[in-house]
């Protein structure tokens, strides 16, 4: 098993044609993930590299039945195309993009919750979601990823996501899959969904976790583990170093005042019996060490 | 983006909200004229995007126009926790009978937006959460239903407001969150939001902060840019559209992604050194952005050592390298770089490089040694 996504998952990519679009649209493809289909407005009965393109959602599930989307356009039309794709009955959406309004996803988020409560999004602005020789949707390169487990990986951070994969594989340990849950201040699924599936998932013996500063979502994760997890968890918070005000690239990592700093949510893991490490690289090398002792 | 609390009064007025009449000064004249214009009483504040101004003595009031030119002569210029004062905003003095406090912003935990409305206004609400929490009402607002009039006037009530204040107050708070949302705000608080000794209630501060993502909607906020850091290094990147952040140490960092960007400057420092920058050149980054924060970095004299720290996704590692080469070839690089290359195409941008590597461009292999070797060439 893995989570979220597996070899039987089919894809819709919206905005194919799109060039982000198009190379993270086909690269899944090759690594083995099922595109069936892409949707651009007006682009409809085109083709990206035999992909057929769709004009609308509703048309593409109609035609496809796939059940999930990959969704990479602009921040302008992202939301709107979050909540056509939960119309058209997509189950998981993800969605790649960088530099939507809090507002506008403040918006989005609190109607799918409402309005289609079957719906999971994942994302916005995360590298999306990997089962390592099952199915890659985002823009994570496939060839980093290791096969056949043993650990889960949730992360808020693109491309420290891609450190740990890299991390984990380079000493032979495989990963059921690897979720970044994006860095915004509004994100639709956070660590506890994560960690709540990886629990429950049979193949997954341990789990890593990678947060950064800014918001409380690390201090909620503890909190979960504490009372929810049988899994050995290791963590790694980036920001330790980070000036307070500021927002570090990302829209959420931001310490306000004394609130989200990376010791904080440091010291709230390691009291729920985290393993924290004080780089990505020690958090492969403590996760190596418990994959070998189990 | 942080506002002065000229601007974020100015931008209160759009939506509005009332605030007391004034100017903003660059000089002491200017402050004077503005003083003349507003009537004595007036108050001279300092513009800051920091708090305690006041206990800095950056806030006095002036009864005529000769205290106004001292108190004005006295402000600018001075510092306040590390900023310089470079403006003054001169407004008239209000008579204060009560002092409240109000803001909107995210619930990030909930997902909603959050109303804090208090009756004990004028000081820090981080105080009044520890002193006296219940003084504090909270609303929490769907963002898909917004606040309406009736909702609010049930807050004032909660809150505890002088009935004299209740309805002026609701009125502005629904202003106040049509400025939050439309006006795209991170953060939209009034502290304090005062009723008069004539019963009239409005803004005597603001503080906005606006969020950068929905600048494309907002061309308006274009004239914030240029009074937005003070930073010539952060000035520089800005105007190459890069996420920068400068911080005072001696390793210059440049990495893809906000986490990697983070995670770089903590193995930075645990490996002994410092880092001079924070600086993303985010997903996708392509050879003209690699070569624009090479640039950035070399404008910077404190750069002993430049750390290049690549994990490609969307971005491909041999078109960061070849930004790398175009920037070599442009510009006179100063300080020594220090490579670590992994993920996308990183075999083809390491092929690239390969031929050009010397005791100036030099490769490690992972980010812990490149790390080391960058902190061990900013101290030689």
């Amino acid at each position: 098993m893995a989570i979220f996504v597996d070899e039987e998952t089919e894809v819709l990519v919206q905005g194919l044609t799109g060039g982000q679009g198009r190379f993270h649209g086909v690269r899944n493809r090759d690594y083995g993930t099922k595109v069936v289909g892409g949707v651009t407005p007006g682009k409809g009965g085109q083709d990206v590299e035999g992909i057929p393109i769709f004009d609308t959602m509703h048309e593409a599930v109609q035609r496809t039945g796939a059940t999930a989307s990959f969704v990479s356009v602009p921040p302008k039309a992202a939301t709107a195309a979050i909540l056509e794709a939960a119309a058209a009955g997509i189950s998981l959406i993800v969605c790649i993009t960088e530099g939507i309004p809090a507002h506008d996803e403040a918006r989005c988020y609190n109607r799918l919750v409402e309005e289609y409560p079957g719906t999971r999004l994942l994302g916005p602005n995360c590298p999306g979601v990997i089962s390592p020789g099952r199915c890659n949707i985002g823009i994570t390169s496939g060839d980093i990823a290791l096969p056949g487990g043993p650990v889960g990986i949730v992360s808020r951070s693109g491309t420290l996501t891609y450190q740990a994969l890299h991390e984990l594989s380079a000493k032979g340990v495989g990963q059921t899959t690897c979720v970044g849950i994006g860095g915004d201040p509004v994100p639709g699924t956070n660590f506890i969904d994560c960690l709540e599936a990886f629990e429950a998932d049979d193949e997954t013996l341990a789990v890593m976790l990678i947060g950064e500063i800014g918001g409380s979502e690390e201090e909620r994760a503890a909190g979960f583990i504490r009372e929810h997890m049988t899994k050995p968890v290791v963590a790694y918070v980036a920001g330790v170093t980070a000036p307070p005000g500021r927002k570090m690239g990302h829209a959420g990592a931001i310490i306000s005042g004394s609130k989200g700093t990376a010791q904080a949510k440091m010291d709230a893991l390691a009291d729920a019996g985290v393993t924290v490490a004080r780089n990505p690289t020690e958090a492969g090398e403590r996760m190596v060490d418990i994959v070998r002792a189990l | 983006m942080d506002l002065f609390e000229y601007q974020g009064k100015q931008y209160f007025s759009r939506f509005g909200i009332p605030v007391s009449p004034g100017g903003v000064a660059e000089t002491v004249d200017e402050a004077v004229a503005a003083a003349d214009a507003a009537g004595y009483p007036c108050v001279v504040k300092a513009q800051v995007k920091v708090g305690g101004r006041g206990k800095a003595g950056g806030i006095k009031l002036a009864a005529t126009s000769e205290e106004a030119r001292e108190h004005a002569a006295a402000i600018l210029g001075m510092d306040i926790k590390g900023h310089t004062v470079r403006r003054v905003w001169v407004e008239h003095a209000s008579e204060i009978a009560k002092e409240y406090y109000a803001s909107f912003t995210l619930d990030r935990p909930n997902k909603v937006h959050l109303g804090m409305l208090s009756a004990e206004g004028g000081v820090e609400i981080e105080v009044v959460a520890e002193t006296s929490p219940d003084a504090i009402a909270r609303l929490s607002i769907d963002p898909v239903r917004g606040l309406d009039l009736e909702t609010a006037r049930r807050w004032v009530a909660e809150a505890s407001l002088d009935p004299a204040a209740r309805e002026q107050t609701a009125e502005i708070l629904c202003d106040l969150y049509r400025c939050y949302v439309e006006g795209d705000c991170d953060l939209a608080e009034v502290n304090p939001l005062i009723l008069t000794t004539e019963g009239k209630v409005h803004a005597l501060d603001a503080k906005v902060t606006l969020d950068d993502n929905a600048s494309f909607r907002h061309p308006e906020w274009d004239e914030y840019a240029a009074t937005e850091t003070e930073d010539p290094r952060e000035k520089m990147a800005k105007e190459r559209g890069l996420t920068y952040i400068g911080l005072d140490g001696t390793v210059g960092i440049i990495a893809n992604g906000a986490g990697l960007a983070m995670s770089t400057l903590d193995v930075v420092n645990q490996a002994g050194g410092s880092a001079a920058n924070f600086l993303d050149i985010g997903g996708g980054a392509n050879a003209d952005v690699m070569a624009a924060a090479l640039e950035v970095i070399n404008a910077d004299a404190k750069v002993q050592s430049i750390f290049v720290n690549i994990f490609g996704g969307i971005t491909k590692v041999d078109e960061v390298a070849q930004g790398i080469l175009d920037a070599l070839g442009r510009v006179d690089i100063k300080a020594p770089i220090v490579l670590r290359l992994d993920g996308t195409n990183a075999a083809a941008g390491r092929a690239l490089l390969a031929p050009h590597l010397s005791d100036r461009l030099v490769a490690e292999t992972t980010m812990l040694d490149a790390a080391a070797r960058a902190v061990a060439l900013a101290g030689s």
